[in-house]
């Protein structure tokens, strides 16, 4: 860390300890993917040194979206209605643009109930992260298929699924979110360099983690449990994110790394592995998701990123101060202005 | 449109020299898309500008264009600008509808129609003025599209005439309506010559309805409700606004729009003191809402029935978790899709309890332009004191017909941003409890993001004092009582009944909304015609204030008029009524999808107190 850490205590660059970052005490089943994620984001925002105080965590309703209340208890949080998340941080956003969003979904609260929001949130590139945390399945109400689940996956009854499964990052890159990523809850490395980069990325940064319920979902008809995901991850670079804070000292080979800036200056530096991925091509991501696809194979890392793609707060011109803190002399406007509308009525 | 069922009457129209000086209402028949809205509203603020008291009402389709339109404009003496039944002076420019329209007036109204249309031969009762607007046209322009466009604008010109408008306010008010499009002043002017022209050589007066100049309407604005309540909105200091395009409320927010543009700039940097966001769906846009006002933004949105239902699952959550939020309804005809461009009151009682659980919430009841404006004001300190969604219900009739109104006046009152928790609050209270009642008034303290409080965990599943889930009986039973309890504080800071009580009588009245109109009129009536003197009371929101109790007491009788079938307001009433009121209560319900006139009213009200 850049930030000298006080003798016999881990503090990051802003002084905390790792334990401001923590929530309430996990209520999901031992073993979850979503609180190995959970940690990540515990760890990601930790290390970035980002001040909990200043962030704002949402979700809609499911096992996933009841994570926020286990990290970062000193942000405000918001647990609202089902599938319905991305519109209630719209709004808190767009009032309070200098606050950090982070939105935990699942995949039954994005991919079915909440796909129309989903769809206008990725649309919007509102400047937030957004985490599905993907096990196929609604675990909350025991273990149905969620639009994500694989064709021909069985649930422990024997139920097939027989619809083919929406895939929550090629519809976030098609639809403009400007950073896509997928990860796997049981790789806490990748997942947390992603994390990490999303921080540094202004814009809609949406985060598929493939996340296997050990309750609904951990069988080996599932494509969504820990042993099939483990198996068939199929990481297409090996990342590593260099925060605008930290010093750059990491050793690449410049024929097989590839630096992506984002807009605070941090680098994001993906080393390629099978094939010459560049993260900033939105037809190679596209056409990388596909055949990995249908491959049977989940590609991981950051799919694509746009770093200087405008969000939506500067597409809508906003002053630099919140709305919510404006002034009354900025939000009224004078008796001349209803004297002159008064008089275009006469 | 049928208005009355008028038979077909044998005898000769009255040729009177008798005159009707303002006090008749003229209706225009036209097809909508023919560019007839510049012509009627030339024609409305030509009477406005002669000091007469004027309201005009758009009866159209829900439909482009092509389909049948009527705009009526009510002139009258005594200030009712309330809708007329009977139509006094019919111009029929629309084929398809012209017959029914000419079958439905009364014996002695007047009819100026397009000569083809030999309306004539329908009736021997009326008076009919024949005009040959083709060729009329002729000689003013070749162009077929330009034709089509101001070719309306010879009934102008002819009922000018006829009525004895005068042509100068004609012309101002045609200048006022295209601004500085001098091609178009000059085609519209040429055409409404040509049609006083015609009339003056060819048309003698054989009616009895002339305009004579008055003082009644001197520094009156003529405006629509929607635009009223955007200016009431814009003077609030809404930062916040997301909403859905819908019959009849769109124009309420893109009028915003247009002031917010104007007026909300910030001047050094240039950039918006405002969001707006035309959202996917109406559930997004009270979602959107809820966010912006859960981090204290002043946040809106607005629209009609469909979209409200849509929007029931979020008030809910806006209740529990306590988020300001303004709604405003521009109600319309359901259910479901229902008649989109026609007017009602009909969304009072699923407004009142909006979503699933026990809810309620506040309702705010607009009955003028004026209202429009300053409760749209009112409605934002509401929602923040009371951190819970207001709804703003006003209806089509209000938010986009033209109303008459003296001018708004700019709001005195700092607005009242709630109970935030600040430092010394905070250090008086010793723990931060975001749903404890610290104050007996069942309204919390809350904290926003950023504003540098504790946070807190907001959510709409059960919880304690301190936000944290909560499935326990008391927690749970607890706070829905503190609920029960914010709404009794509601009830002393909503806006009050306007309460006129008259001594010499046991009947009394109770109205709200544009149902208002209605009732000035009918009043009248009763008194003149039937020697019947009423009190009456308005009601100006919801939860019911203890006036209206009291009002009822001092009554035998009390008669509630309202614009929907299922009398939604004495439902709302009879939930706190005791007894004793409830046996007093009568209902006047009215649901035809056309604002409700002074003269349904009295002929029901006479009808119930004589049986």
């Amino acid at each position: 860390m850049a930030t000298p850490a006080a003798p016999g205590k881990k503090v990051n660059r802003i002084g905390l300890e790792p334990v401001a970052y923590r929530g309430s005490k996990t209520t999901l089943c031992a073993g979850c993917g979503h609180n190995a994620i959970t940690e990540r984001i515990i760890d990601s925002f930790f290390e970035m040194g980002i001040d909990p105080t200043q962030v704002m965590k949402l979700s809609g309703i499911g096992c996933s979206s009841k994570s926020p209340a286990y990290f970062l208890n000193q942000a405000h949080g918001f647990n609202s209605v089902h599938g319905r998340m991305p519109s209630v941080a719209t709004g808190a956003v767009v009032s309070n643009r200098k606050m950090i969003a982070i939105g935990v979904s699942g995949d039954g609260d994005t991919g079915a109930i909440g796909i129309g929001q989903f769809v206008h949130l990725m649309r919007r590139n509102l400047p937030m992260i957004y985490i599905i945390e993907d096990n196929g399945c609604y675990g909350l109400t025991k273990g149905q298929f969620s639009p994500t689940a694989d064709l021909g996956s069985t649930l422990k009854t024997g139920v097939v699924n027989d619809l083919p499964p929406i895939d929550t990052c090629t519809l976030a890159i098609e639809l403009g979110a400007s950073f896509v990523a997928r990860s796997f809850s049981g790789d806490p490395k990748q997942l947390k360099a992603i994390l990490k980069a999303a921080l540094s990325h202004r814009g809609t940064c949406m985060i598929d983690v493939l996340s296997p319920c050990v309750t609904f979902n951990d069988h080996d008809g599932s494509t969504k449990s820990y042993s099939y995901a483990k198996d068939h991850e199929e990481p297409l670079a090996d990342l590593n994110f260099v925060p605008f804070f930290e010093e750059i000292n990491v050793e690449y080979d410049a024929g097989t790394t590839t630096a992506v800036t984002l807009h605070n200056g941090s680098k994001l530096l993906l080393s390629k592995l099978a094939e010459d991925y560049n993260p900033t091509d939105k037809n190679t991501a596209l056409r990388l998701l596909r055949e990995t696809a249908g491959r049977g194979e989940f590609a991981t890392g950051i799919l694509y990123v746009e770093p200087d793609k405008q969000d939506f707060i500067d597409l809508l011109g906003l002053v630099d101060e919140p709305l919510s803190t404006l002034d009354l002399s900025k939000t009224r406007p004078g008796k001349a202005a209803l004297d002159e509308i008064m008089d275009s009525f006469r | 449109m049928s208005v009355t069922d008028a038979a077909v009457q044998e005898a000769g129209p009255r040729h009177t020299t008798e005159r009707i000086t303002n006090d008749f209402a003229i209706q225009v028949a036209t097809v909508n898309g023919s560019g007839s809205q510049t012509a009627n509203l030339v024609l409305l603020r030509s009477i406005f500008q002669m000091g007469v008291p004027v309201g005009g009402k758009n009866m159209f389709p829900s439909n482009i264009a092509g389909l049948p339109t009527w705009y009526t404009i009510r002139a009258n003496a005594n200030g009712y600008i309330g809708r007329k039944k009977e139509v006094d002076f019919l111009v029929a420019m629309n084929a398809e509808t012209a017959r029914e329209d000419v079958m439905s007036l009364a014996p002695g109204a007047a009819v100026l129609y397009d000569e083809p249309l030999r309306l004539n031969e329908l009736r021997k009762d009326l008076i009919f003025y024949p005009v040959p607007f083709d060729k009329l046209m002729q000689p003013i322009t070749h162009d077929a599209k330009l034709r089509r466009l101001v070719r309306n604008m010879i009934y102008d010109g002819v009922l000018s005439r006829l009525l004895s408008i005068d042509m100068a306010q004609m012309e101002k008010a045609l200048r006022k309506q295209l601004g500085k499009k001098q091609k178009a002043i000059d085609l519209n002017m040429a055409a409404l010559k040509a049609g006083y022209d015609f009339a003056d050589a060819n048309l003698p007066k054989q009616d009895p309805f002339v305009i004579a100049p008055m003082n009644k309407t001197q520094g009156m604005i003529l405006i629509e409700g929607n635009a009223a309540a955007a200016i009431g909105c814009m003077l609030a200091g809404v930062t916040f606004v997301a909403w859905y395009p819908i019959t009849p409320s769109s124009s309420l927010c893109e009028s915003l729009i247009d002031y917010l543009k104007k007026y909300r700039r910030d001047p050094e940097s240039g950039k918006t003191t405002y969001a707006v966001i035309q959202a996917e769906d109406e559930l997004a846009a009270l979602g959107m809402v809820l966010g912006a006002g859960w981090v204290g933004a002043r946040a809106m949105t607005s629209s009609a029935g469909p979209g409200i239902s849509l929007m029931a699952e979020f008030t809910g959550l806006g209740y529990y978790a306590e988020i300001p939020a303004v709604v405003f309804d521009v109600q319309r005809c359901g259910p479901s899709t229902g008649l989109p461009t026609r007017t009602g009151q009909q969304d009072i009682l699923s407004a009142a309890v909006l979503s699933h659980g026990d809810t309620k919430h506040p309702l705010l009841l607009p009955a003028s332009v004026e209202e429009c404006y300053s409760m749209a004001i009112e409605s934002f300190d509401l929602a923040e004191q009371l951190q819970t969604p207001v709804f703003v219900m006003t209806d089509l009739d209000l938010g986009m017909n033209t109303w008459m109104s003296k001018p708004f006046e700019y709001p005195t009152k700092t607005p009242n941003r709630g109970k935030r928790l600040d430092a010394p609050t905070l250090q008086r209270l010793g723990e931060f409890g975001r749903y404890r009642d610290v104050d007996g008034d069942g309204i919390p303290y809350r904290t926003v993001p950023g504003d540098g409080m504790p946070a807190y965990f907001t959510r709409g599943s059960g919880h304690n004092e301190l936000a944290q889930y909560s499935e326990r009986a008391e927690d749970y039973s607890k706070n829905l009582a503190r609920l029960a309890r914010k709404f009794e504080t509601a009830r002393t800071l909503v806006p009050k009944p306007e309460v006129e009580l008259k001594p010499n009588t046991k009947v009394g009245i109770i109205a709200y909304g544009t149902t208002h109109w209605a009732i000035v009129e009918s009043r009248d009536q009763l008194r003149n015609e039937h020697t019947l003197e009423t009190s009456y009371l308005r009601l100006r929101a919801y939860p019911f204030t203890s006036e209206v109790f009291d009002f009822i007491d001092r009554c035998d009788r009390v008669y509630l008029v309202e614009q929907n079938r299922d009398s939604q307001m004495l439902s709302l009433l009879r939930m706190e009524a005791n007894p004793a009121q409830i046996a007093k209560m009568r209902s006047i319900p009215q649901f035809a999808g056309l604002p409700i006139d002074g003269r349904t009213v009295t002929t029901e009200l006479m009808k119930q107190e004589r049986s």
